[in-house]
């Protein structure tokens, strides 16, 4: 990002921002990615460019999930993010502009930014039949995402389908759907999968981008690890129930209402990562387990198809009931919350040693037109 | 005469495709394309219909959890299954915070720019922006303080030169209306609304998990426990003391933001009452069962079918008279393009045979979309929220009337006035109001119920294959924010056999059928002004007052006969 850095407190006021909201959020962000309290000062640093870092948001085979979960974010907000953090140039679902003037936008920045911009992308590009099943502006998705992505400073897979294909390229996979990474192999992706993403996560992945100038540490899916390093069987506040054998075993039932283990209604958790229990939705909300359904491992590789049926229990967990398996599905050897946060929090100083084995199968289920 | 392209349509869901045809500055003929293509029904063949839902869900992830009801509606009719009344409530609940939340969002974030320049803002007088703000409403955010730093906000993003997403916006053009001090207020709701939808939306995470793509919907019923003792429960007193406070402050909201906000707007582009009409036929399913799904004359929004724009009529609907023709779309039928198939009997053979990408114009005198045509009884139908306000107001609905009839009187208008673009406009704020209001009532039923010991949400007889028939097929229905949904499904074997979906921007957004019948947004464009080619503001007018959600449009049936063959492939 081309940039002359100008006193702090100047840029923001400039931008309507209070000094106090700005370092609130920039400690917010450091908590988030797991970084030592120091590094606030260089969050700061990033943000307070005179000339904002531009971002475009590219939607291709989406339901727009997540443009619609980047919409809840709060922390920053998407009005600050828009207005005040980042130029947000082209994201068809929000933008002012329409048609020709929409498509003369992304082209602008890819001209007049090259190699400075980052390019977010959501939802499956379509490769069977030449691209026809996905085109705006007349042209293709793959040749949009290979235009905008190949003169990017970064990409970003937001959601399951832009990362794996997610649920459009689930069997038989009718339009030939795959995801960023694949369909442009000459770059790399940094993955945030999920259905949709988390926006708490996507944020903090912007924020450690635009103030180290590289990404966040990553694991064999190019997911950041601070987000999907940990089993959420062992962050899961139902946890202890399914240590002492208490189960949900029919929907409604006293076991259901009393928050007992879903484990048996087909929950997934045992085998899935994510921070989905830690960071939750909607400002901290909730998540689906704490709202009284199991995990369907929507933060897993191919898990439309690895993952489903959903509601058939887990055939392979070991030894439900006994405190001491536990550690051979967790990287983390307890199933307290609390201890597994703090274990999180240490892998993450140590950003680029740690690539922990995660317990996710990684088969990769046969595409019947992945060709 | 020139042809104008607007591809992609922003602000909608979805990829959209208009071309027109202008002569004399005005348009002469329409042509609406969806050019995105996923085939999720087909993705559903084989899979266990008890989680049907949960893939259909992604059918669309802005209107989420509307293809969720419908699809265990679908799958409940079929196998017989009654759910419990706190189901049926959860469910009324969180389908009505779908439709005020997704009203809202369209209003500010969809639509607003249509109609407010965002740059003229800047010329706004803030201390005459506090008085217009409060001459029309209590809101108690309406102080010139207030207005000058949100003005001050605008300013610091216009200076930066980093327009950021208002950057392309067709600021100055000549068909912007509002005074500087209306941009201004509309510029701060925007930004109001903003946060409200992220707030009021907290009632799906409490009973869905996460928003969007809720995980809390069970064929038989709701995943939410309900327990009045149990702090680990779902719903408990806690929770509904929660749900009660949001819901309330949404009814503020809409009352004292969006309702002013939309009559304040009408009242500087009168002339858009009379453009946009369109095929002059809507239909609504009805939604929000008051008692059983069975029973529609019990539904808080009524069913029926206006023709011909005459309100002294309601016609009823009975879903067998629904089909669809691919004459115009990229897809083959067996019994050739004049055939039109019911959703039963419905195949879907995509074959592109539209131009080759990178493509200037389509061919738009043969096939040029991947929209099928829905018909009922062989004629397009608008759905969506002014098809529901006149089939209730047509019904004589008492809230819906009055609310309506109060509405027309501040706006001195004729009910006539509600066939057109601000009718549509119109017709969605007042649903909105109207849901606000209802939603409490369902809450606090709830609550009843939960105190009075009743704590079933589920019902299991069905939830074990085994007690299954070998072949059932069903019908689920919903009135989604954009309009009338229904999915079918067909179980063979304790697997979806037949999955097929027919939804509200199907109705509104498809192409001509095997009569060259057009759709409702292309009929709706006819005649519509264009000030200037190059900016066509006014397409985008009509086109977003239906709210289009392309991603929900296109679907995919029943392949018997290409796509069946690559799946074995």
């Amino acid at each position: 990002m081309k940039s002359s850095r100008h006193a702090l407190p100047a840029a923001l006021q400039a931008r309507g921002v209070s000094r106090r909201e700005f370092v609130k959020f920039c400690e917010l962000m450091v908590a988030t990615l797991a970084l030592p309290p120091r590094y606030v000062s260089a969050v700061e640093k990033a943000f307070s460019q005179t000339t904002r870092p531009v971002l475009v948001w590219l939607e291709f085979q989406d339901c727009a999930g997540n443009t619609e979960s980047m919409l809840r974010t709060s922390n920053p907000t998407v009005a600050e993010f828009v207005l005040e953090l980042l130029s947000w140039e082209y994201h068809e679902t929000i933008m002012a502009g329409a048609g020709k003037q929409a498509e003369e936008a992304l082209e602008r920045v890819v001209r007049e930014n090259k190699g400075q911009y980052i390019a977010v992308v959501e939802g499956a590009i379509p490769t069977a039949d030449g691209g026809v099943y996905c085109t705006i502006a007349g042209k293709t998705a793959l040749d949009i995402a290979t235009h905008v992505c190949t003169n990017a400073a970064a990409s970003i897979a937001v959601g399951a389908c832009a990362w794996d294909g997610g649920l459009v390229r689930a069997n038989p996979n009718p339009t030939g759907a795959v995801g960023l990474q694949e369909a442009v192999p000459s770059i790399k992706v940094v993955n945030l999968g999920g259905c949709p993403h988390n926006p708490a996560n996507t944020a903090a992945v912007l924020t450690h981008y635009l103030t180290f100038h590289e990404m966040p540490a990553l694991d064999q899916y190019n997911r950041p690890l601070f987000a999907y390093g940990n089993i959420i069987h062992d962050q899961c506040e139902r946890r202890a129930h399914y240590d002492a054998g208490r189960f949900v075993e029919e929907w409604g039932d006293e076991g259901h209402r009393k928050g007992y283990c879903l484990y048996k209604m087909g929950c997934k958790g045992p085998e899935a990562t994510y921070n989905c229990p830690t960071v939750r939705w909607n400002d901290g909300t909730s998540w689906p387990v704490k709202s009284g359904h199991g995990c369907i491992a929507c933060a897993s590789h191919r898990f439309w198809d690895t993952k489903s049926p959903f509601y058939k229990r887990l055939p392979s967990v070991p030894g439900f009931g006994v405190d001491v398996t536990a550690a051979e599905i967790g990287w983390v050897g307890t199933g307290v919350v609390a201890a597994a946060m703090v274990a999180q929090v240490a892998g993450n100083f140590v950003r680029d040693r740690i690539r922990p084995k995660t317990a996710e199968k990684t088969d990769e289920p046969k595409d019947s037109r992945g060709d | 005469m020139a042809r104008i392209v607007v591809d992609p349509v922003t602000r909608i869901e979805g990829h959209l495709r208009i071309e027109a045809q202008v002569e004399g500055g005005m348009i002469s003929d329409a042509w609406s394309s969806g050019t995105m293509f996923r085939g999720i029904e087909l993705i559903l063949r084989g899979r266990d219909p008890r989680e049907a839902w949960i893939w259909a869900q992604r059918i669309c992830g802005v209107c989420t959890m509307v293809h969720a009801l419908a699809s265990v509606n679908a799958v409940e009719d079929a196998l017989g299954i009654e759910v419990p009344e706190n189901a049926r409530l959860v469910r009324n609940i969180i389908a009505s915070t779908q439709t005020i939340q997704d009203h809202v969002v369209h209003f500010y974030h969809l639509h607003a720019l249509d109609w407010v320049d965002v740059v003229s803002a800047l010329k706004a007088d803030p201390a005459k922006t506090s008085q217009l703000a409060q001459s029309i409403s209590d809101w108690p955010m309406s102080s010139a303080k207030y207005f000058k730093g949100v003005q001050d906000r605008v300013a610091a993003l216009v200076a930066s030169k980093q327009l950021s997403l208002f950057g392309a916006g067709y600021w100055g053009h000549p068909a912007y209306h509002l005074p500087p001090e209306a941009n201004l207020m509309a510029v701060a709701h925007y930004l109001e609304a903003l946060t409200f939808q992220k707030e009021f939306i907290r009632i799906h995470a409490v009973l869905g998990g996460k928003n969007p793509h809720l995980q809390t919907f069970l064929v038989g019923g709701m995943a939410t426990s309900i327990d009045p003792n149990e702090p680990n429960a779902t719903i408990n007193p806690e929770r509904i003391d929660f749900l009660l406070e949001v819901a309330k402050s949404a009814g503020d909201f809409v009352s004292q933001v969006y309702i002013p906000d939309v009559l304040a707007v009408a009242g500087f582009y009168r002339d858009w009452f009379g453009l946009g009409s369109g095929v002059g036929n809507y239909m609504s399913y009805g939604g929000y069962p008051q008692g059983s799904i069975k029973d529609p004359a019990d539904f808080f929004l009524p069913r029926g079918i206006i023709l011909n724009r005459d309100l002294s009529k309601v016609h009823p609907v009975d879903p067998a008279n629904v089909t669809e023709y691919v004459a115009r779309s990229w897809y083959d039928y067996s019994g050739g393009d004049q055939v039109a198939k019911h959703p039963y009997e419905g195949e879907t053979n995509p074959k592109y045979s539209g131009p080759t990408p990178p493509y200037d114009f389509l061919q738009v005198d043969q096939k040029y979309s991947w929209l099928k045509a829905p018909r009922y009884q062989d004629q397009s139908m608008e759905v969506g929220p002014l098809a529901r306000m006149l089939v209730a107001y047509a019904s004589g609905q008492q809230d819906v009337k009055a609310l309506v009839d109060a509405t027309l009187a501040k706006l001195k208008a004729p009910a006539t006035a509600l066939f057109s673009t601000l009718g549509r406009v119109a017709a969605r704020a007042l649903e909105t109001q109207l849901l606000a209001s209802r939603l409490v009532g369902w809450i606090e039923e709830l609550r009843d119920n939960m105190a009075s010991g009743n704590v079933r949400i589920h019902n299991g007889e069905k939830w074990d294959p085994s007690t299954w028939p070998d072949t059932a097929r069903g019908f689920g229905f919903f009135e989604a924010p954009r309009g009338s949904l229904g999915h079918w499904v067909e179980i063979e074997d304790k697997a979806i056999k037949n999955y097929q979906a027919v939804v509200p921007s199907t109705w509104n957004a498809g192409p001509r059928d095997a009569h060259g019948q057009r759709g409702p947004y292309e009929a709706a464009l006819l005649k519509t002004p264009v000030a200037d080619p190059e900016r066509p503001l006014e397409i985008l007018r009509t086109v977003h007052s239906f709210d289009p959600c392309l991603a929900c449009a296109v679907h995919v049936v029943d392949a018997t006969g290409q796509l069946k063959a690559r799946a074995k492939a």
